[in-house]
This record gives structure tokens, C-alpha cells and sequence, in this order.
């Protein structure tokens, strides 16, 4: 393997107060925060942030986030799952309002990362709020210029448990109109009428929907570590190379 | 750390404290077992798999699984703490002191250096300097609570390094390339820090 490393000391990733510029919920239990960070140094789809919460009484509390922007986007957005026994996920859902200070640093990640000059085809796979790092390279590709676009076909594969608690809803029904096609399973509930999938992922789902092993798609699976174990598993028996699938197991974060 | 914090408006810690000492800064204890890793588990057969130790001229010791479970095993009972921010304490595992296999490596002619490569099924490799991998301090470890390591877990054996962050800890390991200077493993050459004590908080390149 080469060094991809420059020469020399490394720059330190500093600690930097960023001012929370809007919230949203996404869901009953996700909200997204747009955070104004001064001397951001940009950064990839699929990257994270360490968010740091330190109180007056100087107990502090680290956690990773995923970024939802792409890196066109002049603010960092993030998208947390409310945690009902965490300390930080509740914090940041239900006390953290617009105007507060919040410490972040970052970029974080070079692995689970794709840029649309990586090419495709692109296969991306979620379960729950791994759909938050997937949805910057989906914003990262509907932003690209259409001739880079027209190359790289993407397909994504949704799981929630049921459709109230699918993060980005409107924007991935409209996400599908930029050539990408979205595919969502609903492992809960399900209203009636619905055209999507109703079960877990299984083998048969990722056959229908993803690129076939010998488009040598590239492919992201994110989400809670029994989804991305099982998902990867499959997709190795399908037939597709190992070295072509990166994951990222979202263990529990309070 | 050298810089002062940001006071966050409201916050309060909503968890119990931990025995003082025990964990270190920025880590919240849990009692799961997350798994973190870059892609698919891989899956070599017992039968195929083995266990080397290359020394810097290229001579190099390999065993097969039953001569690498043949030698002596321990028991030890550690905490352990992933840059990710979770700490789990009291992990109990079975396997072998990296200072018995390189004791029997040396004695086998491979020759000594002070920093290693793990490197493991799937490609992925990760840089320790020697004196982090002896002294008692690292074991090849192929059980996890009284029973064989699961695949996603780093199975059928991984490096189990338990005062450096887990990410040193190599999965699915399969041997170790001694060398002369150190050099970047996987995620060293992605931005994390070249040693990863968290009691120091060496998350990232460039933390002290």
C-alpha cells in the first residue's frame, strides 16, 4: 500500500465553535442542525464530524456524526438520531436551539467517502440514519454537472422501519427524479396501498435492485451493525468483489 | 487538553460516572460489543489459514492454526476503548502473547526490529511500534467469552492491543511484518494517529 500521507508534521484537526443556523426534524426521531462553521475546510461525501459537549462543571462528552451536506453546500448539516438513554443525541434534538455555539471537528473519514469522479455505477444501501452519509453523496451527485451524471447511474436501497421514519423523505422522492432510483423496504408497518417493499433486505431485494456483479458497481452499505453484517455477507455471495464494497456500522451512539 | 473547551448551554451528564480512572477522556462506557469495519467480514478457512511473522531481511516464521493454537494460551480480562468514542470493560479473551510468538520467531532466525505491521484477510493493516506489542501488553486472541471469536468480531483471530485505541487491535489478522522505521497502516494513512493511547487522547495525526 503507498503513502498517502504528505511529508511532514500533520496539521492538528482543531476544536471549532460552530453556530447552529436552522434546525428541522426529519422525523419524530431525527433532526437535522445547519451549522455555520467558521474556517471549514471542507470535505467529502460519506465524511464525519467529532462533536464535543463539555459542561460548566467540565464533564465532557464526545460522538461521531455522519455529514448530510455535500460538499457544495456552504454549511455543514447534520442529521442525529434521537437516542431516548443518550446524553448526547437527546441534547442535540430537544436542547440545542438556533444561535447556541456547538464544537465540532473535522472532516473525519477518507474511506467511506465517493466523489462523482470516482465514476460508477453506484449502489448505496442504508438501514435507519445510515442513510444520513449515503444522502451527501446523493446531494454530492444531483449537484454534479449533467454530463459527469449521465456516466454514473446510482440506485439506492432504503430500509426503515416504516415510512414515518424515513429520514430525507420528500427529497429522495424527488432524488429519484435526477436518474437516480430509489428503492425503500419497510421492515414495520407499511400504509395502505404501498408499492415499495415490506420485508428486510434479503438476497432476492439486492439482486432486483442493485447492479449486477459484472457492472463492477461501487458500492456504500451504512447502517446498524446486523443490516450492514448481513447486506455485506449477501453481497459477497452474489458475486460482487470485496474490495468494491465499503461499510460503515453504526454502532449505538447515545 | 491545551485548548479551552466551549461550555454547551444545558448540558449536563445524564450517565452514572465510572469507576474514576477507568475511562479515559472523551469515552463513554457501554456494555454492547459495536463492530466497526472499512467492509464485507472475510471468511478464510481454518485449513487455509495461517499466521506469519517476517522479519526485515525477508526470513519469516509462519504457522498453521493448529501449531499457532498449539502454543501456550491466556485468559486476560481487559478493558478496551474504540476511537469512536465507546469503552467496554472487562472484555474476557483467549490467545496467545505476541511475546511468546516473537520469542519463537527470533529463536527461529527472523530478525528483530522495532516497529510492526499487523496486517490481516481483507487488506487492512495497521502500524504499532514493537515495544506496544510485547512486554505483556498484545495477544493474538482467537476466543471471546469462553467461546471461539465470532467473523465479525475479528474471527477465526485478531491482534488484541487493549491500552491502545481498538483500531490497532487488527481483525482477522494474519501475521505481523517487523520494520525498521514506521510506517502508516490503513486508517494512519487516513488521518488517525500513528499510536492511539487514549489516555491521550491520539485520535487523529497531528493530536500530541
Amino acid at each position: 500500500m503507498t503513502d498517502l500521507r504528505a511529508v511532514g508534521a500533520p496539521p492538528r484537526l482543531e476544536w471549532l465553535v460552530s453556530t447552529v443556523a436552522k434546525v428541522h426534524n426529519e422525523t419524530r426521531r431525527a433532526r437535522t442542525l445547519v451549522l455555520d462553521v467558521p474556517l471549514w475546510p471542507g470535505h467529502r461525501a460519506g465524511q464525519h464530524v467529532d462533536v464535543r459537549l463539555v459542561a460548566e462543571d467540565g464533564y465532557q462528552a464526545q460522538r461521531s456524526y455522519s455529514i448530510a451536506s455535500p460538499p457544495e453546500s456552504p454549511s455543514l448539516e447534520l442529521t442525529v438520531e434521537r437516542l431516548d438513554d443518550g446524553e448526547v443525541s437527546p441534547y442535540l434534538c430537544d436542547v440545542l436551539r438556533v444561535g447556541d455555539g456547538l464544537e465540532i471537528r473535522g472532516p473525519i473519514g477518507g474511506y467511506f467517502v465517493w466523489d462523482v469522479a470516482q465514476g460508477g455505477p453506484l449502489f448505496l444501501v442504508a438501514g435507519g440514519s445510515g442513510i444520513v452519509p449515503l444522502m451527501a453523496m446523493m446531494r454530492h451527485y444531483a449537484a454534479a454537472p449533467n454530463e459527469l451524471r449521465a456516466d454514473v447511474p446510482v440506485r439506492l436501497l432504503y430500509s426503515a422501519r416504516t415510512l414515518d421514519d424515513v429520514i430525507y423523505r420528500d427529497e429522495l422522492e424527488m432524488g429519484s427524479r435526477v436518474d437516480a432510483r430509489v428503492s425503500l423496504a419497510l421492515t414495520r408497518d407499511a400504509p395502505a396501498g404501498w408499492g415499495g417493499y415490506r420485508r428486510r433486505i434479503d438476497r432476492a431485494m439486492l439482486e432486483e435492485v442493485g447492479w449486477p456483479p459484472n457492472e463492477s458497481p461501487r458500492v456504500f452499505v451504512c447502517g446498524p451493525t446486523p443490516l450492514v453484517e448481513s447486506v455485506a455477507n449477501l453481497l459477497v455471495e452474489i458475486g460482487h468483489v470485496p474490495s468494491r464494497i465499503r461499510t460503515e456500522r453504526f454502532g449505538p451512539t447515545g | 487538553m491545551a485548548d479551552t473547551p466551549f461550555i454547551a448551554r444545558g448540558f449536563h451528564s445524564r450517565r452514572a460516572p465510572a469507576t474514576p480512572g477507568r475511562l479515559p477522556p472523551g469515552q463513554y462506557e457501554t456494555r454492547d460489543f459495536p463492530v466497526l469495519s472499512a467492509g464485507p467480514t472475510p471468511r478464510t478457512p481454518l485449513a487455509k489459514w495461517d499466521f506469519t511473522i517476517k522479519g526485515v531481511d525477508d526470513r519469516s516464521v509462519r504457522w498453521s492454526w493448529d501449531e499457532l493454537r498449539a502454543f501456550p494460551h491466556e485468559t486476560p480480562n481487559v478493558d478496551i476503548h474504540c476511537v469512536t468514542k465507546w469503552s467496554k470493560f472487562d472484555t474476557s479473551w483467549e490467545g496467545i502473547s505476541v511475546d511468546t510468538l516473537l520469542n519463537a520467531a527470533l529463536a527461529a532466525g527472523v530478525q528483530d526490529a522495532p516497529y510492526v505491521m499487523a496486517f490481516s484477510d481483507g487488506g487492512y493493516t495497521t502500524n504499532l511500534p514493537l515495544a506496544d506489542v510485547t512486554g505483556g501488553k498484545a495477544w493474538i486472541a482467537f476466543g471471546y467469552d469462553s467461546a471461539p471469536l465470532p467473523p465479525e468480531h475479528g474471527g477465526p483471530a485478531r491482534l488484541l492491543v487493549p491500552h491502545l485505541y481498538f483500531w490497532k487491535s487488527a481483525k482477522w489478522v494474519r501475521g505481523l511484518q517487523l520494520l525498521r522505521e514506521d510506517r502508516p497502516g490503513f486508517w494512519e494513512q487516513l488521518g488517525y494517529h500513528d499510536r492511539g493511547d487514549p489516555w491521550r487522547e491520539q485520535r487523529y495525526q497531528g493530536d500530541p
